[in-house]
Formats: C-alpha cells, sequence, structure tokens
C-alpha cells in the first residue's frame, strides 16, 4: 500500500503574531491544510492519507475535512509527536498496527504547509520510492551558499552546483526506513532534523527528485502573504 | 485545490503561476501536447500589441490529451486516457458552441493546458482507447477542426463532389485532405501547395500540383482553403478561377490580415464560402470513431509528428517553442513531464 503522511505536528512559532498555526490559515477560499491535504487525496496511487497534527487540533482538523472535503475514509487523523521524526514513527507504528507493512509499503511524507506541491512531484516520489527505496525532492540551489561555523565569519563558500535545497515530499519504503530507524544510536538519534539523512548516515541511497520553485513552504507571514498574492493575480 | 498554472507573461517569457480549482469537475494529468501556430503567434508576440496586453499572461496550448486523475461526476475511471476539448460554452446560443461569443477558448482568452492539472466539465473530456498513439492522439483537436469543416461542407454542397481541391501543404492541408478521402473515397482528392518536398508526403491524394505549375484544364468541385496568413489571398483566387459553378470555397486558413476576395467571379459563379474554426464536443467524438475504426491513418497522421520534445522545466518549453518555430512542416509534441 501507498500512504501519505502530512506533517502537522508543529504549532508554527516562527509565523509571528497569529495565534493560529500556520497550516489552518486560509489561502484563497481555504484552509492551507486542506489544499495539501486534497492532492494526496486526489491522487489514486495513494491508498490512505494519514494527518499528523497537535492533540488540541485534532477536531478541528477533522472538522475543517468535513466542511471542504466531506466525509472520506482515506483521510486519517492523528496525533504527531513532539519532534518531526516523533511524528514519523507516529505514522509509522499507525500503518504497522492498523494495515500492515510489506515489503513494497510506501509512505510518502509531506509538510502541512507546501500546499502548492504538484501531482507531478506527488507521482515522481511514488516512483523513486519504489525503485530506490528512498527520495528526497530539490531544486538547485539559485543562492551562494555560505558556510560559517562560528556566525560571524566565512569558513568556506562550497561549489554551487554540487548544492540543492531540499523541499518535500521525502518519500520511502516503509520497511526500509522502519529498520534504519531501529538501527541508530541515541547520539545519532539526537543529530537528526530530516528523515533523509537517517539514510545517508547509514551510507542508503537517496535518491533527488525534481521540486518547483514554487512547491515553498508557508514559514512565514511574508510567505502566506505573498502567496494569497499569486493567488489573486489569476488572469480571467 | 492549488493548482500550478505555466503562463506566457510576455512573447517568448514563461512563468510558474497559482490557481485555485474546485474538485468539482473533471481533473485531468496532461500527458502529451502539441504546440499549434496560435500558440507560437502569442510566443512569438505576433500579434497585435493589443492582443497581448489584454490576453497575457496566459498559459498556451489547446491540443493535447492527458489522464484522469479524479472525477467527482463518476463519468470516468481514474488512469482513463482522455483529449481534452478546449472550447467552453458559457451558455445556450442558437449557434453552434465553436462559434459562439458566449462560449470562452482555452489559449485564447483563458488559461490553455500547460499546467500541473486541468479541471474540465465532463463534458469536454473524450475518452480515448489506450492503444492511441499518443503523439498522434495529441492533435486530435486540429483533426477535430478539419472534421466540423468537411461535416460543414458535406451539408451544404449541391454540386457533385467528383472533385475537391486541398489548398495548403502543412498540417492542417494534410490532415484535410485524408479526412477528405476518408469521407469520399470516390472523390478525387487534389493537393495544391507550394513546397514539393511537403507535397510529395500527401502519398495518399490522387494528384498533387504545385500552384505555379497548374495545368489550364485543371477544375474542381469544391475547394478546401488551408493556407492562412497572407498567401490566403493568392490561395483564394487561384480556386476562385479553378473551381465549377455553385461550388463551395471552404475557408480553414487563420490570416491576420484583411484578405481581398474577387467577389465579381463569386458572384459570376454562384460560390459559397463558408467559414470554419474550432470545433465541438461531436467532432471530437467523431474523430475519435474514425480514428478507432480506421488505425491506417495512424500511419499517416504519424508523419506529422516531426519534434517530440520532453518538457521537464520552462527552458524546455521554450526550446520546444523554437524548435517549432523553425520546422517547415510537421507538429511538435510536448510530452509533458513539467
Amino acid at each position: 500500500m501507498i500512504f501519505a503522511a502530512i506533517l502537522a505536528g508543529g504549532i508554527g512559532s516562527r509565523m509571528g503574531e497569529t495565534d493560529t498555526p500556520k497550516q489552518f490559515l486560509a489561502l484563497g477560499t481555504k484552509p492551507v491544510i486542506i489544499h495539501t491535504i486534497e492532492k494526496f487525496v486526489i491522487n489514486d496511487n495513494i491508498d490512505k492519507t494519514i494527518v499528523l497534527i497537535p492533540k488540541n487540533f485534532i477536531n478541528h482538523t477533522k472538522n475543517l475535512i468535513n466542511e471542504h472535503i466531506g466525509d472520506n475514509e482515506d483521510i486519517i487523523v492523528i496525533e504527531g509527536g513532539k519532534t518531526r521524526n516523533d511524528t514519523l514513527m507516529n505514522s509509522i507504528r499507525y500503518i504497522d498496527k492498523n494495515f500492515g507493512i510489506d515489503d513494497s509499503s510506501i509512505i510518502i511524507t509531506h509538510d502541512s504547509v507546501r500546499p502548492f506541491v504538484t501531482h507531478r512531484i506527488i507521482n515522481d516520489n511514488i516512483d523513486a520510492a519504489r525503485k530506490y527505496g528512498a527520495c528526497d525532492t530539490v531544486i538547485p540551489a539559485t543562492d551562494t551558499i555560505v558556510e560559517s561555523i562560528n556566525g560571524e565569519t566565512i569558513e568556506s563558500i562550497p561549489v554551487r552546483d554540487y548544492y540543492y535545497q531540499g523541499q518535500t515530499p521525502q518519500s520511502f519504503n516503509i520497511k526500509k526506513l522502519f529498520n534504519l530507524i531501529n538501527s541508530l544510536t541515541e547520539a545519532e538519534t539526537n543529530i537528526l532534523t530530516d528523515a533523509c539523512k537517517i539514510f545517508t548516515l547509514k551510507d542508503e541511497d537517496v535518491h533527488l527528485v525534481d521540486g518547483e520553485v514554487t512547491n515553498i513552504k508557508i514559514t512565514y507571514p511574508y510567505d502566506l502573504k505573498l502567496a494569497n498574492t499569486i493567488l489573486g493575480d489569476k488572469h480571467d | 485545490m492549488i493548482n500550478i498554472v505555466y503562463r506566457l507573461k510576455s512573447p517568448k517569457f514563461f512563468e510558474e503561476a497559482i490557481d485555485e480549482i474546485e474538485l468539482d469537475g473533471v481533473i485531468v494529468r496532461p500527458t502529451y501536447l502539441s504546440i499549434c501556430q496560435a500558440d507560437q503567434r502569442y510566443y512569438q508576440g505576433s500579434r497585435p500589441g493589443e492582443v497581448l496586453e489584454k490576453k497575457l499572461p496566459m498559459a498556451l496550448i489547446h491540443e493535447g490529451i492527458g489522464q484522469v486523475v479524479y472525477d467527482k461526476t463518476g463519468e470516468f475511471n481514474t488512469g482513463d486516457n482522455v483529449v481534452m476539448i478546449p472550447n467552453t460554452p458559457m451558455g445556450e446560443d442558437v449557434c453552434r458552441a465553436n462559434y459562439s461569443y458566449k462560449s470562452k477558448f482555452r489559449g485564447s482568452g483563458f488559461d490553455g493546458f500547460t499546467s500541473d492539472l486541468v479541471k474540465l466539465d465532463s463534458s469536454r473530456v473524450v475518452k480515448i482507447p489506450d492503444d492511441f498513439n499518443p503523439n498522434v492522439a495529441a492533435f486530435i483537436e486540429l483533426m477535430s477542426v478539419a472534421y466540423q469543416g468537411i461535416g460543414k461542407f458535406s451539408e451544404i454542397a449541391v454540386t457533385p463532389k467528383d472533385t475537391l481541391g486541398v489548398w495548403g501543404d502543412g498540417n492542417l492541408g494534410f490532415i484535410t485532405a485524408l479526412f477528405l478521402k476518408e469521407k469520399f473515397p470516390d472523390s478525387k482528392i487534389i493537393v495544391f501547395g507550394k513546397h514539393l518536398e511537403n507535397l510529395n508526403l500527401f502519398s495518399f491524394a490522387d494528384e498533387i500540383y504545385q500552384i505555379h505549375n497548374v495545368s489550364d484544364d485543371l477544375t474542381i468541385d469544391h475547394a478546401f482553403e488551408c493556407v492562412g496568413s497572407s498567401a490566403s489571398q493568392s490561395a483564394i483566387d487561384q480556386i476562385i478561377d479553378l473551381i465549377n459553378p455553385q461550388g463551395t470555397v471552404n475557408l480553414f486558413g487563420v490570416s491576420e490580415y484583411p484578405v481581398p476576395i474577387n467577389t465579381r467571379m463569386v458572384l459570376e459563379k454562384g460560390l459559397t464560402i463558408q467559414g470554419n474554426s474550432r470545433s465541438e464536443r461531436e467532432d471530437f467524438v467523431g474523430v475519435v470513431e474514425t480514428l478507432k475504426q480506421n488505425p491506417l491513418l495512424f500511419e499517416y497522421l504519424e508523419k506529422l509528428v516531426t519534434n517530440i520534445c520532453e518538457i521537464s522545466n520552462l527552458s524546455d518549453l521554450r526550446e520546444a517553442f523554437d524548435k517549432d518555430y523553425i520546422s517547415h512542416f510537421g507538429k511538435t509534441i510536448l510530452k509533458w513531464n513539467k
């Protein structure tokens, strides 16, 4: 089976003054998270879409799904974890308990605040996860990357051609991911900020999938304002 | 749902744009698209400035097929291969919807097919068999324009259809001549063109002529002008010279310029001039049925596929348009991976 895990565990502390987590703010006529869920729900390759959300927003999320998408048994809302990896593990445990995991099970993990993901990107993720076991969605870095350890002076300027900006989805063969997570030492677990890093730590290949410059993450108030402006700019 | 649309912002400049679509129709993922001269005129900026100003930014391309991703109406299964109909009626009218001022047309006033997904009303989607060659199926829309023109011609022609003349050795001329041969196998199909290398591809036609080398005693019963632009004038002049009294002159070629017509001879011969543009659902269905029944047509139509371009980013799209622009004959197919 193929699962989508929409990761909305965080409460968006970077968003600024608003009290509403960023995934619930309006983009056009709907909340950001609804736009994101719709992308996965309409994709026939995906069997179940699991939305992972802070506990006190679970009912609110279910109500929004009911209002905008309607009753749909393929959408499951469960509690996320404290960290991104906890949230990811929650989804894997849920899948294992309710559907079982076999050699061909795939999970597509995606930020709830990236509503501009395309159908093509999702399908390319499924193909790459099937073929290679793990993939990350990226775009070539456009700005020069500068490395500074002390935050005051430049340590090095890497060759930009070798650098990409990571987006989501990140997709995995679940069994492979599960086994790798279980093999991590505590020290390794503590430095994990990204699911693909689990693979690279263990010298496993992660295939690159072409992202889109439009596949932005709504992190700051500016991002949402920009997104709504672009959306309002449509040509009739 | 959010949709990403790739619009022409100004001549030769595409940009990504964000659109919001409701999930209340048929959602199609484009797979194979085809560039039309009309798209090329926008891309090159050869439309009048005020037209470009009014219509851009706009997603180009109105010829194409795709796969059904989602259908709330339940008329289609996900994964169905379909041809998308660019004409979109916005109300009832006394004329055919492809001529109605109430209709909107994709790639001319509203967004065409260069997008991640396309939302269409279920009446704007026609299923095609999985074994259709996708590079040919990509330009079913162009075939449907010829098909509807031939259908209208059949309704108005009162004199014999023994000799049918097609002017123009380009894509539309090729398709029109081929479909005429299909519909009227007993008629003699004569193709008139400028380029011998193109004319030689019309092997199904009964006779081919270069326009400057036509025998004096040649006459035709009805004519199909598939030339367009400023060359329309000389084509229509020659048609009026060669056509028999009460013949029909079926105009297919688009011109940016007003074309003078020898009305004295039109009157003297009692000719009927009929304009043709765009097409409607029944024409798409007709073409799909015709192709189903005569798979041999694919063999001829494949000759029109001159460029197949994989489109993974906007520079691929620009390159495809540039490649199409320098091609003298045939269709440029966009294998849509964007």
